[in-house]
């Protein structure tokens, strides 16, 4: 059978082909299909990690789980939602929803311009229908025209007959919703190509300058000049973190307030600066997304030279913040020296190790390690400073044990073999302060705005047409109504199509002398609704 | 007695009395089991059995308001004890969004003539109640930084009124798919099922309710963004959270242009709708349980 009918079948030239999937892409069916797979596609991204959001947990899981990264790595599914299917499946669903509406939109626009469509000839063809003899004294089509007037119809009057529409703004908030769509994509787009977001780690008495060297991370899009980034200064004066001590949520994070000073073309200001209330400088905000501790350590050297002073900013690992940094003296002689370890706010030391009980800092510790080797050569390459390369570097040991050092605040160790000592001096806070510029933002949000009236036009306002008429036959005169519904889910319908009758014939009480082929029906649904 | 315990109290009532609730919407349910309609020829058993069905039934629409009475005096007074909008944590979302479903079918009662929906409302809230005063309590706490927000009110509650819409608009869906199941049967004429309205007024209020709530998810799901670009410094993230509410979304999406597509048009639409529930409930609770995020909120 399959093959008779494809030998049957005229070969498609290109042009045909082109339109025939054009066809296909533009059908309801194809966008339903998309629409679902969309659904589908986005799933994978809220159950593996994802990197734009956890590229740690990415690492973690691909150790984990070697055999099935060696499916997720070549589909992408650690970015599920830049990769080529997924774009794949939204672009084809915009392209189905473009072709779908455009035409639309030209028809639409013709439509409004157009009145309502002219009696039919069988009125008793239609959903509903009535008809009722026209008496001498009947106030006929004028009525029936105030009737619909005053039920906000937009009205047509022919010699014999009146036609009626209401609800014309459906299809326009249909239309204005999908259109709204698209224009949220585009203003993704632009937020996304002309859009950067950068973060900075800042101690407390520090800051941080919007250019391209100062951020510890920088997204941004293709056409944005990274070196001619907004010039100004965000400066983090104190930092204030509180946490849950109470019974309940014990440890949850209450408050943060963050105290800057901005310093922006020679003019400062000082602001408060929340979690759900960033600063705005220059256009571009400035948010607070993430906070952590650093180490005021002092590490002297060999030769008794202070060879580093200052904070160390180290990394939370979980909730009570116990957190890892690497602490590196590459300037120390004769041997260079590092440290790597942990912070711990409020430590102790039980069977599941050093770690932390509270996120405060109620008993702040250091637990390191030390490092030492020759100097290495300055190459000028830029270094993570939160891991150690510890190649050229051997573990300090100490009684035959690798040495451990766990000062409190103000303490003091002293490496063997007079290779140097550290300091514990203190702790402060660091916020992590991110710049962002999304100026598509407000297109974005604006067109959702839109998309949400065009809905709400769309879903609530039901077309109706009605129509009457009134004929001349060999039985006298009488009037015809009938209506139809453009949407599905309406109701009233049969009310409205009696009252129309009701109004040109002048009878207060319409059922009185209706044709009764719809009365059944009718009946049924009332009783339905009991 | 404080007013958190007043507020625990008022909870665990609402839980039982909605399960008395469900006992007496399956006794309406019940007492027509095998019974015809007839329309002439009423004995006076026939009569009487009727009787006893709707006494049934009115009974439950009581203990429903009953529960619903003692519910809304839960969530107050877990705001007043809290002294902040009762939203942070599971135990309040999941109380809410009850007292928000509870609160539309009993509007929808007076206006439309719900009381079929009865037994199914009374189960699910039975069993959000049930579970939110067992498994998912936590005693007042204040909210963490990024709750501090306009925006946590406007999100949550057209999220809330929204997921209500859509639960209302899902039982009915499913008393709908039990009544058509029951007309493919031969048995249409016999029982409880029999003595609802038409399939298309059951599929005309399913289609309402979910057309009601579809504009006000958009919303709280472009409500969340906007906050989340307050809160976080990005309008979507794709945080399993987000990602979820679109895929809700896009799923109600597919629910409404089914329902406008030849050969998708009823049963179809209706498992549709009923997967979007799937997806909404998955989102408001799986996400928190099982996925990592940023909505993992403290405790639940």
């Amino acid at each position: 059978m399959a093959s008779t009918a494809t030998q049957r079948a005229p070969a498609l030239g290109a042009g045909e082909m082109l339109r025939w999937f054009w066809t296909q892409l533009t059908s309801m069916r194809t966008a339903l299909i998309l629409l679902f797979l969309l659904a589908l596609a986005a799933i994978p991204g809220s159950i593996v990690p994802q990197r734009s959001s956890s590229p740690i947990r990415v690492n973690d899981f691909r150790e984990a789980h070697p055999n099935l990264d060696r499916i997720y790595q070549p589909l992408g599914v650690y970015d599920v939602y830049t990769s080529p299917w997924f774009s794949a499946i939204y672009l084809l669903l915009f392209a189905s929803l473009i072709g779908c509406i455009l035409p639309r939109i030209r028809q639409h626009v013709r439509a409004l311009r157009t009145p309502p469509p002219r009696v039919p000839a069988r009125l008793d063809r239609l959903p509903e229908y009535a008809g009722a003899a026209a008496a001498s004294t009947a106030p006929g089509l004028t009525a029936a025209h105030a009737f619909l007037k005053g039920r906000r119809f937009l009205v047509a009057r022919s010699e014999n007959g009146i036609s009626a529409e209401r609800g014309r703004w459906r299809e326009t908030g249909n239309l204005l919703f999908h259109t709204s769509l698209i224009f949220v994509l585009v203003g993704v787009a632009w937020s996304n190509l002309y859009g950067y977001k950068g973060s900075a780690m800042v101690v407390e008495g520090q800051g941080f300058s919007n250019t391209l060297t100062q951020f510890d991370e920088l997204r941004a899009g293709a056409f944005v000049d990274t070196n001619a980034l907004e010039p100004f200064t965000v400066i983090l004066d104190s930092f204030t973190v509180s946490f849950e001590t109470g019974e309940v949520q014990r440890g949850a994070a209450r408050q943060f307030d963050a105290e800057v000073t901005v310093v922006d073309g020679g003019q400062r200001r000082k602001e408060l600066l929340q979690v759900n209330h960033p600063v705005r400088v220059v256009g571009r905000s400035v948010h607070l997304i993430a906070h952590g501790y650093a180490a005021q350590v002092t590490i002297r050297d060999g030769d008794g030279r202070v060879a580093l002073s200052g904070p160390v900013i180290f990394l939370p690992q979980d909730g009570n913040f116990s957190s890892a940094g690497v602490i590196k003296a590459p300037d120390a002689r004769p041997e260079r020296l590092a440290f790597e370890g942990f912070f711990l706010p409020t430590a102790v030391v039980d069977d599941r190790g050093p770690r932390s009980v509270f996120p405060d800092a109620y008993n702040p510790e250091l637990f390191l390690n030390a490092w030492t080797g020759p100097p290495k050569k300055e190459t000028g390459l830029p270094e993570n400073v939160y891991s150690l390369d510890t190649s050229g570097l051997e573990p300090v040991q100490l009684n035959g044990d690798l040495a451990r050092f766990r000062p409190k605040v103000g303490e003091h160790y002293t490496l063997p073999d007079q290779m140097g000592s550290v300091t514990f001096d203190g702790w402060s806070r660091w916020a992590k302060l991110q710049t962002s510029s999304t100026p598509g933002l407000w297109l974005t949000v604006g067109s959702i705005a839109a998309a949400i009236v065009g809905l709400c036009l769309s879903l609530f306002i039901r077309p109706r047409r009605l129509w009457i008429r009134l004929v001349q036959d060999n039985d006298g005169a009488r009037f015809e109504a009938g209506g139809l519904d453009r949407a599905d889910a309406s109701t009233g319908l049969a009310e409205d199509v009696r009252g129309l009758l009701a109004a040109a014939v002048g009878d207060p009480s319409p059922n009185s002398d209706i044709d009764r082929d719809h009365a059944a029906v009718r009946n049924q649904e009332s009783e339905g609704e009991q | 007695m404080t007013t958190e315990v007043l507020s625990n109290l008022a909870m665990v009532t609402a839980a039982v009395v909605y399960l008395l609730a469900v006992v007496a919407h399956a006794a309406e349910w019940a007492s027509l089991r095998g019974v015809p309609v007839l329309t002439s020829e009423q004995t006076e058993t026939y009569r009487t059995t009727l009787a006893r069905s709707n006494y049934w039934g009115r009974l439950g629409v009581g203990l429903t308001m009953i529960a619903a009475a003692s519910h809304v005096v839960g969530v107050v007074s877990r705001g007043i004890a809290a002294e902040r909008a009762p939203w942070g944590n599971m135990y309040e979302f999941v109380t809410t969004l009850m007292l928000f479903i509870v609160l539309l079918y009993l509007i929808l009662l007076r206006k439309a003539h719900l009381r079929w929906l009865g037994l199914l409302v009374n189960l699910l809230l039975t069993l959000g109640m049930g579970l939110a005063v067992t498994v998912l309590y936590v005693a007042v706490a204040p909210l963490v930084p990024a709750l501090h927000s306009v925006w946590f009110i406007i999100h949550i509650v057209a999220a809330s009124i929204a997921g209500a819409a859509f639960n209302v608009g899902g039982l009915a869906t499913i008393v709908g798919l039990l009544k058509a199941r029951s007309e493919r049967r031969g048995t249409a004429q016999v029982g409880y099922l029999a003595r609802l309205p038409s399939l298309e007024r059951l599929d005309t209020i399913a289609y309402r309710a979910h057309a009601f709530g579809f504009p006000l998810w958009t919303f709280a799901v472009a409500a969340g963004a906007i906050w989340a670009e307050f809160a976080w410094g990005r309008f979507w993230g794709w945080d399993p959270k987000e990602t979820w509410s679109l895929v809700t979304w896009v799923i109600y999406a597919g629910y409404l242009h089914a329902r406008a597509t030849a050969g998708w048009k009823g049963r179809r639409a209706a498992i549709i709708a009923l997967i979007g529930l799937v997806s909404f409930w998955f989102n408001f609770i799986g996400v928190n349980l099982l996925l990592n995020g940023l909505h993992s909120y403290a405790g639940i």
